[in-house]
């Protein structure tokens, strides 16, 4: 309350300087911290930011969780010889299998309940769609058992490994995604809407007519953004390690590089949307025209691999697939920063190239 | 010229393709007195302000603020004035307090907030989110804001538009201690008994350039005349130049059925006025008379109102 540069500057308008010993006055510090105030006391911008990525993670986390295989489902077809044809099927592993009657045997088929029908006989029949992929695997399955307890022998005998390790699983490649998008989101809000809400507000036009220094007022989203990555960084990635065992093969040096980069890329395109823009609901659209395509394109909940060979140029220079990509490889991989240097090279020359259009644009009043 | 604390010449702002908001104003407001530029809305009263504030840039015209010019050294002259938008919201979810430790910030020397506060009378507000604040406590927290620089010269754009007695005369009172400390205030409104109450001077503006000019008093004496006498009679009953040569009568003025005179001895005029209605069998309606003021003086120069 009682600060005594102030009180000494107001017992003495004369002194330019506060008192020798005296708190300092920072301007800036007093903008972040209405920044950060203002963050703070909105529950709503809070759970955005890091309750949302959270939920995300755990509902995708367990909807596509590791499960074991699916078991493959056939139907034989009641007759003298049903029961030897069923017990020779429930021997394999992972094997579900039922005696039906001729036309629930059919029906089960057509339903999808069953992948294949067999028909016990000499020669047996099998009874599928070949055009399911199911039904094929069914067909294989079945067909192995059933000549197996006919007497036929292997004779290649291959050793079998099973690997379902960290870092191959969805799960592994969604957190990387959700770390970028969040990155993403928070950036374009947290800097493009709030300077223009500032604007429509006229509070823009009141802060350039004191002395601050304009500089300060753009540092200091800035600087909400590190924070902001203080926070967000741990506590995702933290959950997404101790819940799901996500790998952290990288350095966190790394990984703490090239989130940083991307914040400030994304912070660049926050502020070059929000430079010129009088009203909110311009830049919310302005905001969501630019982030629309990437949320598809750069590969947030699926591999932008999948989109066709023309386009991958374009995909690759989008500054959310460069820092997707990058989190993933350093994450998942255990690469070093220096071999990412396309990803970084692309966040670099958009941190560039938007802070810089945005400065000379910039409207104040 | 350090006797002056702003000095404006041949001000001029044009927004393409064909508004001319300012028309070549001259204004020259001297150190130490409450200056009142007054007109209806869209006289050009904030487009000045704001040009003199350094927001916006003229089109031509000569402008010295506190005897320096806006290319000069422009953070070093903020530092030394207050000021309050028309319309400005402050970050709501901060409190009085935190906005005001914002802007005291900014200044390297000033007011405490703790004094500032207390000029404005939000002491037991300090804690208080901005957006809990009544309208009038947001518009005594922006002119606070203003204060916190101990300003030389304090710029008012519109200060108590719609606010309750009690947060108006708090601000009156901001402008009196202001005044009283040797400092500056030019201020706009168009509350004409605000400009008489508060202003040495006052400039009255219309259609972007200065139309009249004086303290309150001379003004209304000057252009008005002291009493104003408005009645209303029936269209063909009574004729302008009759009523001009009554006794004590300076001027008439009609507006359908409604006369407005401009009077200079109240006593003689009316009785005299009474006399030529009744001899001509003219029924008389809706009589009333009051002491001239700014409002009159905007009437009588332009035959508009002020708030239309």
């Amino acid at each position: 309350m009682t600060d005594p540069a102030l009180s000494n500057a107001a017992a003495s308008p004369a002194a330019a300087l506060p008192a020798p010993g005296g708190a300092p006055r920072s301007p800036f510090l007093q903008i972040a911290l209405a920044r950060l105030r203002s963050f703070y006391r909105e529950p709503e911008a809070v759970f955005w930011s890091f309750g949302f990525p959270i939920l995300l993670t755990i509902a995708l986390g367990i909807a596509f969780r590791a499960k074991p295989p699916d078991p493959v489902r056939a139907a034989v077809v009641a007759g003298p010889r049903a029961e030897a044809a069923r017990a020779a099927l429930a021997a394999g592993p992972a094997m579900d299998v039922q005696v039906l009657g001729e036309e629930a045997a059919g029906r089960a088929l057509r339903g999808g309940q069953v992948a294949i029908v067999v028909v016990p006989g000499d020669p047996p029949t099998y009874r599928f769609d070949p055009t399911n992929p199911d039904s094929r695997l069914a067909h294989a399955v079945v067909d192995d058992l059933l000549e197996g307890a006919a007497g036929r022998r292997d004779v290649l005998a291959p050793r079998v490994e099973h690997k379902t390790e960290p870092g191959a699983r969805y799960v592994d490649f969604l957190v990387p995604g959700l770390l970028g998008m969040n990155i993403m989101s928070s950036g374009m809000w947290g800097v493009g809407w709030v300077i223009v809400e500032d604007r429509q507000k006229k509070l823009l036009k009141r802060l350039v007519a004191t002395p601050m220094r304009r500089s300060q007022y753009l540092l200091a989203f800035v600087a909400m953004r590190m924070l902001f990555l203080l926070v967000e960084v741990p506590v995702l990635v933290g959950f997404a390690m101790i819940f799901f065992g996500t790998p952290l093969r990288g350095r966190v040096v790394d990984l703490s590089a090239l989130m940083i980069l991307g914040a400030m890329a994304f912070a660049g395109m926050g502020l070059l949307v929000g430079c010129r823009a009088r009203n909110s609901q311009t830049v919310a659209g302005l905001i969501n025209l630019v982030m629309m395509p990437m949320f598809v394109l750069s590969g947030v909940f699926f591999s932008s691999q999948h989109f066709p060979a023309v386009v991958q140029p374009a995909i690759r220079v989008l500054p959310l697939t460069a820092l997707n990509d990058g989190l993933r490889a350093v994450m998942n991989d255990g690469t070093s920063i220096a071999a990412l240097w396309p990803e970084v090279a692309v966040l670099a020359v958009v941190t560039a190239v938007s802070f810089g259009l945005a400065l000379r644009w910039f409207r104040w009043t | 010229m350090e006797d002056l604390a702003i000095r404006c010449h041949g001000l001029v702002k044009r927004y393409p393709p064909d508004v001319l908001a300012v028309n070549g104003l001259d204004l020259e407001v001297r150190r130490g007195e409450c200056f009142g530029l007054l007109g209806p809305n869209g006289a050009g009263k904030t487009t000045t302000i704001e040009i003199l504030e350094g927001l916006l840039r003229p089109t031509a015209g000569d402008i010295e603020v506190l005897g320096r010019r806006w290319s000069d050294d422009p953070r070093g002259l903020r530092a030394r004035l207050g000021i309050t938008l028309q319309e400005t919201r402050l970050p709501e979810r901060l409190t009085v307090e935190e906005i005001l430790r914002l802007f005291r910030s900014f200044y390297a020397r000033g007011r405490t907030v703790e004094a500032v506060l207390e000029l404005v009378g939000l002491e037991d507000k300090r804690g208080a989110r901005y957006e809990r604040l009544s309208g009038g406590q947001k518009q005594r927290l922006a002119v606070a804001c203003a204060l916190v620089s101990e300003p030389e010269l304090l710029f008012l754009d519109e200060p108590t538009t719609g606010l309750d007695p009690q947060s108006r005369r708090q601000l009156w009172q901001v402008v009196d201690e202001t005044r009283n400390s040797g400092h500056t205030v030019l201020l706009t409104t168009h509350y004409m008994d605000e400009a008489e109450r508060l202003c040495d001077r006052v400039a009255i503006v219309d259609h972007g350039k200065v139309i009249a000019l004086g303290t309150p008093r001379e003004l209304v004496a000057r252009v008005v005349g002291q009493e104003v006498v408005e009645f209303e009679a029936p269209r063909d009953g009574v004729e302008e130049a009759a009523l001009r040569r009554l006794p004590g009568i300076q001027a008439a003025r009609r507006d359908g059925p409604a006369w407005t005179l401009t009077v200079a001895g109240l006593h003689v005029a009316v009785p005299a006025l009474l006399d030529h209605l009744e001899a001509r069998g003219v029924p008389l309606t809706a009589l009333s008379t009051h002491r001239a003021s700014l409002e009159d003086v905007f009437v009588t120069l332009t035959g508009r109102r002020l708030r239309d």
